[in-house]
């Protein structure tokens, strides 16, 4: 693909005997949302956080718009992470910090803008998910497991970057939270025309977000195709996983009683 | 089982340990203490660290003052040796009890939270965040903490002398009868300026391993509440050690003849 944005070849990564990513390749075009699902433990995060530089990969090359970015160092690699965004799965807010300074962090920390300025961008992402600014001056700690999503979401968009991750946007919502958390990411995404891969568990969520959908399962892409064929795959682990059928080729790890 | 193989095991763990945290000495000199400088953060961990630590260390040290001016005080009566009290209680408190005692409590009070909030950060993936937000964790998080412990510790401690020194004054001349011009008289005559400094390195050096070992075992900790409760034990109990052994090794080297 020439206008491939991330590419992925033959990720491996190990922790002792267990190998957690066996060879993943990816590729996500520019301006596209990619939905990785599988189950937990299958590689997800690990993946994500290798793309990062969080995690070293054991092999494997990952390629941002044609850079390799494996093993970047220094400058260098802060460059690189300046053109991500990342919304973790528990927010992972700042608690030392105030909400507008959580989501003016990378502004002022990472690309050394004034504060008085970095705050008046951060009061406007914050109304972009629906937040306004009486809640700027709050801590993590006032706000409920939504309200903290949501202000992740808008530290994540905060410096326009090109590429989001969303890791697990959904997870521990409620359906109602969870849909608009969907909505807030797919108008974000759309405003920024930036390249996205989310990793989730919840179907409803992977429909509403994705472009295209990947299948992740021991560590390597089962299946990926457009998001609207994903009913008519045929692909026997892609069917049990979208329906939730306890049997089937994917095994679970549990005793029967 | 066999012992030997238990021994080996043990061992080898050790030296793994040790190895670890000599990586992350480094990291923490190399990435921590060089450009660039969190000056905020750096002036919010002295008054944490330092200013805060200030009640717990006056007390120690004035306790700990009384109780040495009456011990020697029994022993020197024995030899009509009264008059070295004044000056016995100085050195005692200068060279040894004051940056050791200091040390500990610190070890205690601050090497505890920083681990037990590194530790926190790392388990909700707040240090994972700083990463996407292009800040390095050494920079922000340990580099601040490691320069307010040096800075501040020798503080804690010359202010902690001067009040252990006061402690055995007021229970010098108020229940043993010395007479205090002496008493003041003695301990000026008596005490050097290299026993003085010869504390103040020390405490340096404490402020140095209390900091480095809370940020350790914060940013290694794993596995939720019970993890951050046990980086937390072990921040506290592996700092205390070595303020003993480092006080060990640097009396040896500072009074060498």
């Amino acid at each position: 693909m020439a206008d491939a944005h991330i590419v992925l070849e033959n990720l491996r990564k190990s922790f002792g005997p267990k190998q957690v990513l066996n060879g993943v390749t990816l590729s996500v075009p520019k301006g596209h949302s990619l939905v990785v699902i599988g189950g937990s433990g299958t590689g997800k995060s690990v993946m994500l956080k290798c793309i990062l530089g969080i995690l070293q990969p054991d092999s494997g090359t990952i390629r941002i718009a044609g850079e390799n970015v494996v093993g970047l160092k220094g400058k260098e690699r802060d460059q690189m992470l300046q053109r991500f965004g990342m919304l973790f799965q528990g927010a992972a807010l700042f608690d030392s910090l105030s909400v507008w300074e959580n989501v003016a962090f990378g502004l002022i920390q990472g690309r050394h803008m004034a504060r008085a300025r970095a705050k008046d961008i951060a009061i406007e992402k914050l109304g972009q998910v629906g937040l306004g600014p009486e809640v700027a001056k709050l801590y993590p700690a006032e706000l409920s497991g939504g309200m903290q999503k949501r202000v992740g979401l808008a530290r994540a968009i905060a410096a326009d970057p090109e590429i989001i991750f969303f890791d697990e946007p959904t997870t521990g919502l409620d359906p109602i939270m969870a849909d608009v958390i969907n909505n807030l990411i797919v108008d974000c995404v759309k405003r920024l025309g930036a390249t996205t891969i989310s990793i989730t568990h919840d179907m409803a969520s992977a429909r509403k977000i994705a472009d295209d959908i990947a299948m992740i399962h021991k560590g390597q892409i089962l299946w990926q195709g457009p998001a609207k064929t994903i009913d008519t795959s045929g692909n026997p682990y892609v069917e049990q996983f979208i329906h939730g059928r306890a049997e089937g080729p994917i095994q679970m790890d549990v005793l029967k009683p | 089982m066999n012992i030997f193989a238990h021994i080996g095991r043990a061992t080898l763990s050790l030296l793994e340990e040790i190895g670890r945290v000599a990586l992350f000495i480094k990291d923490a000199l190399l990435q921590g203490l060089t450009p660039k400088i969190f000056l905020r953060q750096i002036f919010e961990q002295m008054m944490r660290i330092g200013y805060f630590s200030l009640p717990v260390v006056g007390l120690t040290a004035f306790f700990t003052g009384g109780a040495l001016a009456l011990q020697i005080y029994l022993g020197s009566s024995r030899f009509n040796a009264e008059s070295l009290v004044a000056s016995i209680v100085a050195l005692g408190i200068t060279r040894e009890l004051g940056p050791v005692l200091a040390g500990l409590m610190v070890a205690g009070r601050v090497g505890a939270s920083i681990a037990a909030e590194l530790g926190t950060m790392r388990v909700t993936e707040q240090i994972d965040a700083l990463v996407t937000l292009a800040t390095n964790p050494f920079k922000y998080l340990v580099g601040p903490r490691v320069i307010a412990a040096v800075v501040t510790l020798p503080l804690l401690v010359a202010i902690g002398d001067t009040i252990g020194i006061m402690g055995g004054y007021i229970v010098g001349t108020r229940s043993l009868g010395l007479n205090g011009y002496a008493y003041i008289k003695n301990t000026a005559d008596f005490l050097e300026l290299d026993d003085v400094t010869s504390g103040l390195i020390k405490a340096a050096v404490f402020g140095f391993i209390i900091a480095v070992m809370g940020c350790y075992h914060g940013f290694n900790s794993r596995g939720g509440a019970q993890g951050v409760g046990r980086a937390t034990t072990n921040a506290v109990v592996s700092a205390a050690i070595l303020i003993l052994a480092a006080n060990f090794a640097l009396t040896s080297l500072l009074f060498a003849d």
